[in-house]
């Protein structure tokens, strides 16, 4: 039999339901090729291969009833961040070590009631908080792409860094990420996968602990544009469980893909350029202009004129939003609780212990910007920031259908690169951080190598509920860049 | 709230001190739990004195990634009761969180709202007595969540966290400093609490901490610059909040006429000591670091919503107590008692229809209310029912049977719930009136007498003897004033 993990999740789907395989077979295959490389990659905070066995027993049952449901028997991963019934969730923090949640998060909920199966939790950095997934209190998680001829370990990107390493590595068909600035579009990126993140709105965060409520959005990380099609039809779609849940109508995104890009207008926003931009990166984003223009698109050039505010204006934002989300995490019900001398000294000492320092780091960045006195100067301002940004592409999107950008301003680097410096860290963010503090769809789509052959991505963007002409635009580029690339498995 | 320089109008007792009188400034915030099933943002049950933590669903708990959903019912009534409030309603309002660390807050955040409350200004009419009513303003009502409850002394070094009120919806209703003595400050609270009580709004249960108050307290001279306030929190008793301003008002002047200065400072009230000390100075007090709530989208409605609550409100007790005036000829009392709270309204309303609304006035506050006091019951539970006690008023009216006689029928009614009329026929209680019948009674009785008719005819006023004969004859059945006019006759007494 072929390796049925490297496989498409689309193809995959369409073996099993032609009985090429069952989904047993499917599921054992991910869970032996994940328990083998998780030593070497450390993408995975725990496997549940039980949990794939018995999900892939029961696809097996309503596969020979002919009763397929849409994602019928596809071993995906999870990324730790999203509450699994009975099933340890951590976020990558010691605070949450040992918590099972007595609920299901809505969108696993969905990808389990489609058919899906879990093969196991991915690390992430500690509550989404990182861009490499180094700041995961349990594991280093390892990019399965190395340079050209060089033995170092690069990281993912991150925070959904496990899962998209997962996804590259082919240990699972697909993965659920979060993206609150980046993080599921980074790490896509810099592993060569497909990541998208939807409309704010579009999928449920009910059960996903929360980094910045208003910033959150979960999504998919997969192998091809087709499968980020199809997990987002299943994970998106009203949830009454979420205040913020969009109430639409959820379209076949992959039917969308069919459409093509004759007669768009794609936007390059002239923001994005600069003058540090490495030539691997602006050469790349050239290409990928010409060739949608190939295709039959318009190319127009649009401006963004805040876009140098959004880091900042995201960097007091998310940082605010957390050091509230995270209050909760006080020793008193679940998780983590070092007993101190009295009420306060026991929150002090549990909060020290379970928290990593970019944690910390960013709680304390959050009380600050909403102590009173500073509230006004930060986030307020900010807030106005985040509003013109809004405007800002609510003006192009009336020039163009969707926007063209790198994802990243490099490929891959390695471990330890940056974690001692928090700002360069930071700046990986700078293109994808502007769609969530706009709420618009985004996707990252992997488009070429660089010189030491790591996988790069392109960002498209696309006005709110925009999501097929972000697909329809990723098939174009996808079909044009021809990446087919995998990385050496030296795992 | 320092800033207000508009009243300038004196009201109220002035309190004495040494260097003359004192005027108190007073403005108060009411949490009046809202009257819903469930809580604001969770499904969990708002039931009063389950076991601990037994209320409770995810989100009140804290767990990651729950998420707050709004109750329609809860933003009805906070709809409801500014309606209520003759105050405007904000059809776009927001919720904010307010950040702080305790046990009993498992979020490490109340979600209140604070820049944008869902009712703006508003007034009412405060009673103070029969003939004075003041207008207090109302600032704003806005929806908040409750905190659990820690209890601390069910063990000597821990504390328990009962988590059953956490989430429970709350209406923090902010008034104007617009009160100028004890007594219109509990005044107030008493008739915020009949306004929500009536619009179905809050239980106002006070003992199960369904309605509390902060107040704010200030002294001044008359006409004189504001002074500093004082906040004194849960105050949870109208006899506190007299008690508590009283004692307020005075530790304030003393201090101020000692040469000392007011601090501002939120202080407890001790209801054993009946005294208020010191919780926390202005210094100390928290940085609560509102910001709106990520988690919520703003709180948006149509006004035809809002419209559409108004068609149902109910008549408030002031305008109910003005009409029951105007329409039953009542005093201003017996008005007060009937409007008291709606069921009894309502009772009296049936009772009263198309008939003496005086007298079912009477019946209603004197027989039945004694009844019921007596027998320890509510309302609810008597076995009287309106219109069994207008069947009885109505048989008084008619002279099917005296006044005397009802009262017995009656008790008779109150004991097994059988109609007046029912218990007339059976027992055979009409009134006698047939004037051949009393004729035979009055002749027998004058015959039997003779020593007695000397008497009367001396001294007419002696009649009463007879009278009472007469009714003993009948067992009481005898219409009374048909036996005096055939008693004075044939004793010739015209």
């Amino acid at each position: 039999m072929a390796d049925l993990s490297a496989l498409t999740l689309d193809a995959a789907l369409t073996g099993l339901r032609n009985k090429d395989f069952s989904a047993k077979e499917l599921a054992e295959s991910h869970i032996a090729t994940a328990e083998s490389a998780n030593a070497s990659l450390g993408c995975f905070l725990k496997l549940t291969p039980d949990h794939a066995l018995k999900a892939a027993a029961e696809s097996d049952a309503r596969l020979a009833k002919g009763e397929a449901r849409p994602l019928e028997g596809a071993p995906l991963a999870i990324k730790d961040l999203f509450c699994t019934e009975g099933v340890e969730t951590t976020a990558s923090s010691k605070i949450l070590e040992g918590f099972k949640p007595p609920y299901e998060s809505t969108v696993t909920r969905r990808l389990f009631g489609a058919g899906a199966a879990m093969v196991g939790k991915t690390s992430l950095d500690e509550f989404a908080m990182g861009s490499s997934t180094e700041t995961c209190a349990y594991s280093k998680t390892v990019n399965p792409w190395r340079a050209n001829g060089s033995n170092a370990a690069l990281t993912p990107g991150g925070s959904s860094g496990g899962s998209a390493s997962a996804v590259a590595a082919d240990l699972c068909l697909g993965a659920t990420g979060t993206d609150t600035g980046g993080s599921i579009r980074q790490p896509a990126a810099l592993t060569g996968t497909v990541g998208v993140k939807g409309t704010y709105g579009l999928c449920s965060r009910f059960g996903v602990v929360a980094f910045a409520s208003s910033l959150d959005h979960p999504g998919p990380i997969a192998k091809t544009v087709k499968d980020a099609a199809l997990l987002l039809g299943v994970m998106a779609g009203h949830d009454p469980n979420d205040a913020t849940s969009l109430d639409v109508e959820i379209p076949d995104y992959a039917a969308a893909m069919g459409k093509g890009v004759k007669g768009l207008r794609i936007g390059l926003p002239k923001e994005y350029v600069s003058d540090g931009m490495p030539e691997a990166i602006s050469d790349l984003w050239k290409t990928g202009a010409d060739w949608l223009k190939g295709q039959g698109a318009e190319i127009v050039e649009v401006s963004l004129p805040h876009t140098k505010y959004a880091l900042p204006c995201y960097y007091i934002i998310a940082p605010a939003e957390a050091s509230s989300n995270l209050a909760r995490y006080d020793g008193m019900r679940y998780g983590l609780r070092v007993d101190g001398e009295g009420l306060v000294p026991t929150y002090e000492e549990t909060r020290a212990a379970g928290f990593g320092p970019e944690v910390q780091r960013r709680v304390m960045i959050g009380t600050y910007v909403l102590s009173a006195g500073y509230y006004d100067a930060y986030y307020l301002r900010a807030q106005k920031v985040r509003r013109k940004i809004a405007d800002d592409f609510a003006k192009a999107f009336e020039q163009c259908d969707v926007l063209l950008t790198p994802a990243t301003p490099s490929g891959a680097f390695a471990l330890g690169e940056k974690t001692d410096d928090p700002v360069s860290m930071y700046l990986n963010d700078i293109f994808t951080v502007t769609a969530n503090l706009a709420g618009v769809p985004a996707m990252s789509v992997p488009a070429g190598l660089s010189a030491d052959g790591l996988p790069l991505g392109l960002q498209l963007i696309a006005p709110p509920l925009g999501e097929q002409t972000l697909f329809a635009a990723g098939a174009a580029l996808e079909e044009a860049a021809g990446f087919t690339a995998k990385p050496e498995r030296w795992w | 709230m320092n800033a207000f320089t508009t009243h300038s109008e004196q009201r109220g007792e002035l309190i004495p001190g040494e260097t003359g009188g004192w005027e108190v400034i007073i403005g108060m915030e009411v949490h009046a739990q809202v009257a819903s099933e469930s809580k604001l943002f969770s499904g969990a049950s708002t039931d009063f004195g389950g076991a601990p933590n037994t209320h409770v669903a995810l989100l009140d708990a804290g767990l990651p990634g729950t998420l707050p959903v709004p109750n329609r019912k809860c933003v009805e009534q906070a709809i409801r009761t500014g309606l209520g409030l003759k105050a405007k309603i904000n059809t776009w309002s927001r919720f904010d969180r307010k950040n702080y660390f305790y046990p009993d807050l498992p979020l490490g955040y109340q979600i209140s709202q604070y820049k944008h409350p869902i009712v703006g200004e508003g007034k009412i009419e405060v009673r103070l007595d029969e003939e004075t009513t003041i207008e207090v303003g109302i600032e704003r009502l806005h929806l908040e969540q409750d905190a659990g409850k820690s209890i601390h002394d069910l063990d000597p070094t821990a504390t328990y966290v009962d988590l059953n009120r956490a989430g429970v919806a709350l209406m923090e209703i902010v008034s104007r400093p617009d009160m100028r003595s004890s007594k219109e400050a509990a005044a107030f609270m008493s008739t915020l609490r009949e306004i929500l009580r009536s619009l179905g709004t809050c239980g106002g249960d006070m003992e199960k901490g369904q309605m509390r108050a902060d107040v704010n307290v200030s002294v001044r001279k008359p006409g004189g610059e504001l002074g500093t306030r004082c906040e004194i929190k849960n105050v949870n008793s109208m006899t506190f909040i007299a008690q508590a301003v009283e004692y307020e008002a005075r530790r304030q002047i003393e201090i101020i006429e000692g040469g000392g200065t007011i601090d501002q400072e939120t202080r407890l009230f001790d209801a054993v000591k009946g005294e208020t000390r010191s919780m926390r100075s202005k210094e100390e007090a928290h940085d609560y670091r509102y910001f709106p709530d990520p988690d919520l989208l703003p709180l948006q409605f149509e006004q035809a919503w809002v419209d559409e609550i108004a068609a149902t409100l109910p008549e408030l007790p002031s305008e109910k107590r003005a009409r029951f005036q105007a329409e039953y000829g009542l005093s201003a009392y017996d008005a007060g008692v009937l409007t008291g709270d709606r069921e009894t309204a309502a009772y009296y309303e049936e009772v009263a229809s198309g008939r003496d609304a005086k007298l079912a006035a009477n019946w209603v506050t004197q027989d039945l209310f004694g009844a019921l006091n007596k027998a320890g019951i509510g309302l609810s539970e008597s076995k009287v029912t309106a219109a069994h006690l207008g069947q009885l008023i109505g048989l008084i009216k008619d002279g099917t049977i005296s006044g005397k006689i009802a009262k017995d029928v009656f008790e008779k009614s109150f004991e097994t719930g059988e109609a007046p009329a029912d218990i007339v026929e059976r027992e055979g209680l009409r009134q006698m009136s047939d004037t051949g019948e009393l004729e035979k009674v009055v002749d027998d009785l004058i015959a039997a007498n003779p020593d007695q008719v000397e008497q009367v005819k001396a001294k007419p006023k002696a009649l009463g003897w007879f009278v009472g004969q007469v009714m003993k004859a009948t067992g009481g059945k005898a219409n009374p004033q048909a036996v005096n006019e055939i008693l004075k006759k044939k004793l010739e007494l015209e």
